[in-house]
């Protein structure tokens, strides 16, 4: 009978896990941004002429009811048939990226609807051209509501990066069944890699409602 | 300066107004009164390229506003062509929309810098004179939400003017106001109206403020103009018999 829990097991795997750790944060970073700027892009080509309208809105919605995973396999395996080979990290941080982006653009959608139309009214009445209108009055009044919410669709990406295991990225998890399937023992490995999303993400959701209360939720 | 040639506005089935006519010289203060839903307000709109027109024709100084000239005839105005022509007036509105994200700086040299190409420093040398004039030129760092509404709305009054417009179109500037906050802003706009040679157009319900502003009232109902007459004859003796109603009952109201 060996013992549940090896210490030295435990801190011997220890460096490759956080090791591991970097990659999923890394694929968050960069997913996050991706997401950020995608998204707000679909939600202003959202509110533009309606056929544009139409194919944005499509977009968003095939994204939003297919399986990420299903997108993950789609880019890493089915694009390499059309000559489009990549690595596991940047099929992550496309579909990552897009998939959040796509639920990024109803968060920002809604902040740029809580914009009072007297708003584009008075922008109007001063004949600024139609880019000035965006960059200057409706988004930084619409940007500042969404932040909280955007905060946590990074937290739910970031407990998402593990799918990418599955496309062989040794992210924190990659990293635990590795060792489990080398070493066969599978409880340190995987309540460490457990234990260490709770030390990022439950800080990060505690910010995120400060940041809430702060500028109201919408 | 303004010319309605035949103008007809409708949302839905919903005539607002219907082969309306009427023009106004430069340099006249015209006041629109009427009951709400009489289509004062779209008027303004029009001319604010906030709505367009369903039929005939609008002038400003002398361009379509509605429509362009295209090969001879007259196509609907694209947004180009009525940014150009819109950008000779200004309107002032009911809840000032003043921009909560820039300082009264900020909302002030906005429009002149990227619409006029002015200079920040000539922007500015004219925010402060404008701020000057509506005595808020110490607020001139602060945002929009530590003013109260009279202060946001001579700010805003401020910034219509930064442009140096033609025209001023003033729709219901007092009426979100606190009483005791009207006062101040219609002193300003009768010193702007005695100052300037700017065309004014105004939707308000201060009687008084209409019968000495105005060089001309025109009365409104169901879409079209039922009286058009200097305000010291319309407001003591109106002719039709809706001013009368409307009049008795605007007036018993103060």
């Amino acid at each position: 009978m060996t013992q549940v829990w090896d210490w030295n097991y435990a801190f011997a795997i220890l460096p490759s896990l956080l090791e591991g750790l970097g990659l999923t944060v890394l694929a968050t970073v960069l997913g996050s941004v991706v997401a950020m700027i995608l998204g707000l892009l679909l939600a202003v080509l959202r509110q533009g002429p309606p056929l544009l309208s139409v194919a944005v809105r499509g977009f968003v919605e095939f994204v939003r009811s297919t399986p990420l995973l299903v997108q993950i396999f789609f880019l890493y395996f089915v694009l390499p048939q059309f000559g489009i080979v990549l690595s596991a990290l940047t099929v992550g941080v496309i579909a990552l990226g897009v998939h959040y982006a796509c639920y990024a653009s109803e968060v920002y959608r809604a902040g740029i609807e809580a914009v009072p139309r007297g708003q584009w009214e008075a922008a109007t009445a001063l004949s600024l051209p139609r880019s000035r209108v965006w960059t200057g009055v409706v988004l930084p009044q619409a940007i500042p509501r969404v932040v909280p919410a955007l905060g946590n669709y990074v937290i739910s990406m970031f407990k998402e990066v593990p799918l990418l295991t599955a496309i062989g990225l040794l992210d924190v998890v990659g990293r635990a069944q590795q060792a489990g399937d080398t070493y066969f023992r599978y409880v340190e490995p995987y309540t460490i890699a457990g234990l260490l999303f709770l030390l990022l993400s439950y800080p990060a959701s505690l910010l995120v409602r400060r940041l809430e209360r702060r500028v109201g939720t919408i | 300066m303004i010319v309605f040639d035949g103008v007809g506005k409708r949302f839905g089935d919903n005539v607002v107004l219907s082969d309306l006519d009427f023009t106004v010289a430069p340099g006249e203060h015209v006041t629109l009164i009427g009951p709400s839903g009489s289509g004062k307000t779209t008027i303004l709109r029009l001319l604010m390229c906030l709505e367009s027109v369903n039929a005939g024709t609008i002038r400003v100084a002398g361009r379509y506003l509605s429509h362009m000239e295209k090969g001879g005839t007259l196509v609907p105005a694209d947004e180009k062509h009525s940014r150009e022509v819109r950008k000779r007036i200004g309107m002032v509105f009911q809840q000032f929309n003043l921009f909560p994200n820039m300082t009264v700086r900020g909302n002030l040299i906005e429009a002149p810098t990227r619409v006029l190409g002015l200079s920040k420093d000539e922007a500015n040398a004219r925010a402060e004179e404008l701020l000057d004039l509506v005595g808020l030129r110490e607020r001139i760092d602060e945002h929009p939400s530590r003013l109260s509404g009279g202060q946001q709305q001579r700010v805003a009054i401020a910034r219509a003017l930064a442009m140096r417009p033609d025209v001023l179109l003033l729709d219901e500037v007092t009426s979100a106001l606190d009483p005791e906050l009207v006062a101040g802003v219609l002193a300003l706009l009768r010193d702007i109206g005695e100052t300037t040679d700017i065309t004014i157009l105004c939707v308000t319900h201060e009687m008084g403020f209409a019968r000495d502003f105005s060089h001309r009232v025109m009365m409104f109902d169901g879409g079209q103009v039922i009286e058009d007459a200097p305000p010291e004859r319309l407001f003591s003796e109106p002719e039709h018999p809706r001013t009368k109603e409307f009049l008795k009952a605007v007036l018993s109201r103060g």
